[in-house]
């Protein structure tokens, strides 16, 4: 019993010296143990009176005790540094960038056409798509444009060499194929399908036999139309301002002009308040104020009776957009040609 | 149509700005494409009258002019004009004067100055200097008549705009300045200032005789002969002004006036050197093969569709696009034949586009002229003429035929009003309105009117003409605006139907970008890809590299990856949705338009990164890539990849996509020679596929769990190297029974330790039962089936 004191600080000092889990366990067995010396003590308990026993045993169990709390202690600092060494260890830069294939991108085109067919799409257009190569037929003369109409100008057409598309049918032996000029073809095709009403958009590409800076022989519209009873030039004006404002996300302002289309009778052409300048007139509008962004009108008699729409029942509009063009206005493009380049560095920005 | 604002204000003079009156006309579907001033701006320049001009004392050149002009001042000035000389007016730049600005942009100011020791005050202009004209050639000599001192500004009327509308096919009748001021008049509730345009009696009795042999094409022919006119001046500078702001050139007198009066009635008309023509005129259609040489020198071979004004021998004038050479008026003529006629807009649409010409004269016949215009044009032609070169005008020759167009009317339901513009006019407008640009109210019934049609309105034939015109003057931004109403009837929903947008999004997160290339090609580009190939080939290409249809998309993709990599990308990743055009044969009904989906990709598989150089891509990379798209379908089993062989690509590495046991794609390595004809570092890595066959994708049909454990077991076999894995899959499953649940390949395995034909193939068989434990026996059982029938079928051994 004598030896307690000096038996306790010793163990203390071990275990405040043992420097790692090891060092401190062999301090637990040789102190705490079943054959430590601490605990070699509890058994000499016997060698003393009944009246010491209890003093002396507690006494015992009170050193016992703190040595045991300090080597708990000692291994719990000592796991948390290890724990703490190895995080420190294992740290990383998380900064540098994410493994794996980075992200393509849709061409802005299919974005802007996209986003066209989803403003839409939402109140119940359906998208309907149609050939490229055209028969004059449909890409013509049921749009009231025949043979030798001076609107036939205002489309530089591409004609297809005939001898590879010509029937061998007497009927179709003068029949001319083109490259539609615009997607309007599509909706005859709908009308001569389908009866009203249709609510229909005719994404796609059109082809024109022009080239310089404003022009690509190739480029995307997009046209609606919509035939039912009682469609009003009024319905009209609400759906292409209502969808303009959608488009720009913005409460832009919108004019219509009287124009010509041989297949809408009233025609319109459409105006924008400019995007860029906010009508104050800049490079973009060419001073105006006002950018044109579509055509429209109310379809014409004779483009019905040619797709066996009654005219007496049935009115309806149409109208039609560069997709291109309203790509430009949105995301401020100043070059329509690259759109056709794929350059990465231009793709990669949408 | 191009015309000065002063002009256009001579007929109707609204109280309004340029830019209002500009507007104004835009909105009412005139649209004003550019407005620009008739002159530069200058200041400070006087018409002035040379004194004296004598020679500069030491400068060959030179002459020092005594000026008058500037006040009561008489100025020297040093000019280096070889025209300068007494007696002729010419515009005096003051000092002070600013004159337009040159090439530098700034304006340029006239200084007092001293050339060659000689001292000068102003200067004396050319027409370009003042950017009033092309001509540079000395000073500009102005008329003798020409007010000295008065400002040149003033005195040339330059306070001025040039109009330049661009109109639509619809609207000749806009082709004049009469025909814009009747717009303007009617938008602003004003009268029409017309010249008074009184018949010129004859004075004497000279006529030729006109036949028409054309029928409809020509129905009215009014012609005159003037005799004794002197063409050796030019027009009066008025005359000239007016026809510069138009954009029209002077050319004589005579055809100064006739395009005078083409621009300000709308009348084309032309004169004949009366003394040309053998015997009478006559219009006719052109025999094919007829030959005849016109005003600009060409001489063109007629067809039977064209219709000609001819003499008693032979074609003089291609009708309403082009007058002949040799029947023109020259400065030698004396005597000249009038011609105001109407042709039918059917008879000249697209005739002079068929050979190469457009005209003021055909613009105008092919979209229509007033067809009761010819007498009053001639009478005005007549009246111009005789006041600018003289003569004696013989009478007014007009012939007709029954053909000549009739007035038309057209009906209009009130009810139409509402229903096809949205709001109810009230009657008194819509009257109101239609009879300010100039239609007769016919009939009046409770249901509507009638109208008759001006004879210079060629665009109103039907109802709903006439709802554009009263939209029009009413004002569109006028109109009502309403929100479409529709029933709201629910579609059906087709969940299997995948939309290209899905295709799309999987490329773009597999790192593609996609493309948009032309649709048609280089032949010899596309014969790389497409060797057997007949495409369809454009009639009128606009360039030779663009002249046939795509039989397939790869060039598009690959003149894309040429393009980036000139541009110093090296990691290209490309893909494009678009139709590709394939004759099956003969006619429309055997070309086939199919839409179709194709991918490219080349260089590193990664973007280069921190994380280590990675590989160029291979084979596996871009059918990994397709194979992540045909997996949206959830409808693996229905589609397998053959070894295939196509001439652009490798024919080890080219595989041809089956759906269902047909093929719809392609993908593989471009071919070596080919990479290398393109000039192409890397391998390049293709696919192609119809978008049909990645447009059904199979509904998910629940099976139920099984809750017993799942064994799995390890094989690997060796066999020969030609041996597809795919056929070792088949032999597999068709041998390991019901219970096989999953089959993977994970080790492939060629080289040390194998015979160098022969290659180790590592498969991993998982079986499960769905109801029960499956018994070590059983699944030993099976696994001898497997091993003993690739044993049999592809001389397998277990490694």
């Amino acid at each position: 019993m004598e030896n307690l004191a000096a038996l306790t600080e010793e163990a203390l000092k071990l275990v405040a010296d043992a420097q790692d889990l090891a060092a401190l366990d062999h301090v637990r067995v040789e102190y705490l143990g079943k054959k430590g010396q601490i605990t070699a003590l509890l058994k000499s308990l016997g060698k003393l009176s009944a009246e010491e026993r209890p003093a002396a045993g507690a006494k015992i169990n009170e050193a016992k005790q703190a040595v045991q709390e300090k080597l708990v202690e000692r291994k719990q600092a000592m796991e948390q540094a290890a724990i703490d060494a190895k995080l420190a260890e294992e740290t990383i830069d998380v900064t540098l960038p994410g493994r794996g294939q980075t992200n393509g991108g849709l061409h802005p085109v299919t974005r802007t056409l996209q986003r066209i067919q989803d403003i839409f799409a939402a109140v119940g257009y359906a998208v309907e798509v149609g050939p490229e190569i055209e028969d004059d037929y449909h890409n013509f003369e049921a749009l009231n444009i025949p043979g030798h109409h001076p609107a036939r100008a205002m489309h530089d057409t591409f004609y297809v060499k005939s001898e590879q598309v010509k029937s061998d049918g007497p009927a179709a032996t003068d029949a001319k194929y083109v490259l539609r000029t615009h997607t309007s073809p599509v909706q005859v095709r709908t009308m001569e399908n389908q009866e009203p009403p249709i609510r229909i958009i005719c994404p796609g590409r059109v082809y024109r036999c022009d080239s310089d800076l404003t022009h690509t022989p190739m480029f995307h519209q997009v046209e609606g139309l919509v035939v039912d009873k009682g469609i009003s030039f009024a319905d009209l004006k609400g759906t292409v301002d209502q969808f303009l404002k959608a488009f720009f996300e913005a409460d832009v302002p919108v004019r219509f002009r009287p124009s010509y289309f041989p297949f809408t009778e009233p025609s319109a052409e459409v105006d924008i308040q400019c995007t860029n300048c906010g009508g104050k007139g800049c490079r973009v509008c060419s001073h105006t104020g006002w950018l044109e962004i579509m055509g429209c009108g109310m379809v014409h008699p004779n483009v019905f009776k040619a797709s066996g729409v009654d005219t007496e029942t049935y009115t309806g509009f149409a109208f039609g957009m560069g997709v291109e063009r309203l790509a430009m206005l949105r995301y401020g493009v100043n070059d329509l040609r690259m759109f056709f380049e794929n350059d990465l560095k231009f793709l990669g920005q949408f | 149509m191009k015309l000065s604002e002063n002009w256009l204000r001579e007929w109707v003079n609204p109280n309004l700005t340029t830019a209002d009156l500009v507007e104004q006309i835009t909105m009412a579907g005139l649209e004003v494409d550019a407005v620009e001033p008739v002159a530069g701006e200058f200041s400070g320049v006087v018409v002035g009258e040379i004194l004296e001009a004598e020679q500069h004392p030491d400068a060959d050149k030179l002459r020092v002019c005594k000026v008058a002009g500037n006040g009561d001042e008489i100025c020297q000035v040093v000019c280096g004009a070889p025209n300068a000389r007494p007696g002729i007016k010419i515009p005096f730049a003051t000092v002070g004067a600013v004159l337009p600005p040159g090439e530098d942009g700034k304006p340029f100011k006239i200084k007092k100055a001293k050339l060659r020791g000689v001292e000068s005050f102003g200067m004396l202009c050319a027409q370009v200097e003042l950017q009033l004209g092309e001509d540079s050639d000395g000073i500009w000599e102005l008329a003798e008549d020409a007010p000295v001192g008065a400002d040149l500004r003033e005195y040339l009327n330059l306070n001025d705009q040039c109009i330049e509308v661009d109109l639509t096919p619809n609207r000749s009748d806009c082709l004049s300045v009469k025909g814009i001021a009747r717009d303007v008049a009617v938008l602003n509730r004003l009268e029409l200032k017309e010249p008074k345009i009184a018949p010129v009696a004859p004075t004497i009795d000279d006529v030729l005789k006109v036949t028409l042999n054309a029928g409809e094409a020509c129905s009215r022919y009014v012609g005159r002969v003037i005799r004794g006119v002197d063409v050796s001046q030019g027009s009066p500078l008025w005359m000239q002004e007016k026809l510069r702001r138009a954009g029209v050139r002077s050319i004589d007198a005579v055809v100064d006036v006739t395009n005078y009066v083409l621009l300000e009635l709308g009348q084309p008309m032309h004169a004949f050197d009366l003394n040309t023509l053998q015997g009478g005129v006559q219009a006719r259609m052109a025999d094919d093969g007829e030959k005849l040489t016109l005003l600009d020198g060409q001489e063109v071979e007629l067809k039977s569709d064209t219709l000609v004004i001819a003499d008693d021998e032979k074609a003089v004038a291609m009708a309403g696009i082009m007058g002949g050479e040799a029947t023109s008026v020259t400065s030698a003529t004396q005597d000249i034949f009038l011609e105001s006629a109407f042709f039918f807009p059917v008879a000249i649409a697209g005739r002079a586009r068929n050979y190469g010409l457009h005209t003021d004269s055909s613009h105008r016949f092919e979209r229509g002229v007033d067809y009761k215009l010819q007498a009053v044009a001639i009478e005005r032609a007549t009246q111009l003429l005789l006041d600018i070169v003289g003569g004696q005008a013989g009478p007014v020759i007009e012939v007709e035929n029954e053909h000549a167009p009739k007035d038309r009317e057209v009906s209009l339901r009130r009810s139409r009003i509402l229903s096809g513009l949205g709001f109810s006019m009230d009657d008194e407008e819509v009257v109101d309105i239609l009879t300010r640009l100039g239609l007769e109210m016919s009939v009046k019934a409770d249901s509507g009117w009638r109208f008759k049609v001006p004879s210079y309105r060629f665009d109103i034939a039907i109802e709903e003409d006439l709802l554009e015109e009263l939209a029009r003057i009413y004002g569109y931004n006028r109109l009502p605006t309403t929100s479409l109403n529709a029933d709201l009837s629910i579609p059906m929903q087709y969940e299997a139907r995948i939309g290209l947008s899905a295709v799309r999004s999987q490329l773009v997160a597999r790192g593609y970008q996609e493309a948009i290339t032309y649709s048609f090609v280089e032949p010899k580009l596309l014969k790389h890809f497409d060797p057997d190939a007949e495409p369809v080939e454009l009639q009128n290409p606009i360039s030779a590299d663009m002249a046939v249809m795509r039989t397939t998309l790869w060039p598009g993709l690959v003149s894309s990856l040429q393009h980036n990599l000139n541009r110093q990308q090296d990691r290209v990743r490309l893909f494009e949705a678009g139709q590709r055009f394939i004759a099956e044969g003969k006619g429309i009904e055997n070309l086939k338009q199919e839409p179709m989906l194709a991918g490219l990709i080349y260089g590193p598989r990664l973007e280069e990164s921190w994380t280590g150089k990675s590989d160029n891509v291979d084979f596996y990379d871009i059918k990994g890539d397709l194979e992540s798209v045909l997996s949206l379908l959830a409808d693996d089993a229905s589609f397998s990849f053959e070894p295939a062989k196509h001439p652009a690509l490798h024919p080890g590495q080219s595989a041809a996509v089956m759906r269902n046991g047909e093929q719809v794609g392609l993908l593989g390595a471009m071919h070596p020679q080919l990479q290398k004809t393109l000039g192409l570092t890397h391998s390049v890595y293709l696919f192609e596929i119809t978008q049909a066959s990645i447009a059904e994708a199979k509904l998910p049909s629940f099976e139920p769990l099984s809750k017993f454990p799942e064994v799995r077991r390890d094989i690997a076999v060796i066999v020969d190297q030609t041996t597809a894995v795919s056929d070792l899959q088949k032999v597999i499953e068709k041998g390991a029974g019901d219970c096989l649940t999953e089959l993977k390949v994970f080790d492939v395995y060629v080289g040390k330790g194998i015979d160098p034909h022969r290659k180790s193939v590592a498969l991993g068989l998982t079986f499960q039962h769905p109801s029960r434990t499956l018994t070590e026996d059983e699944i030993n059982a099976s696994m001898d089936v497997v091993i003993r029938s690739l044993e049999e079928s592809y001389n397998a051994s277990l490694r």
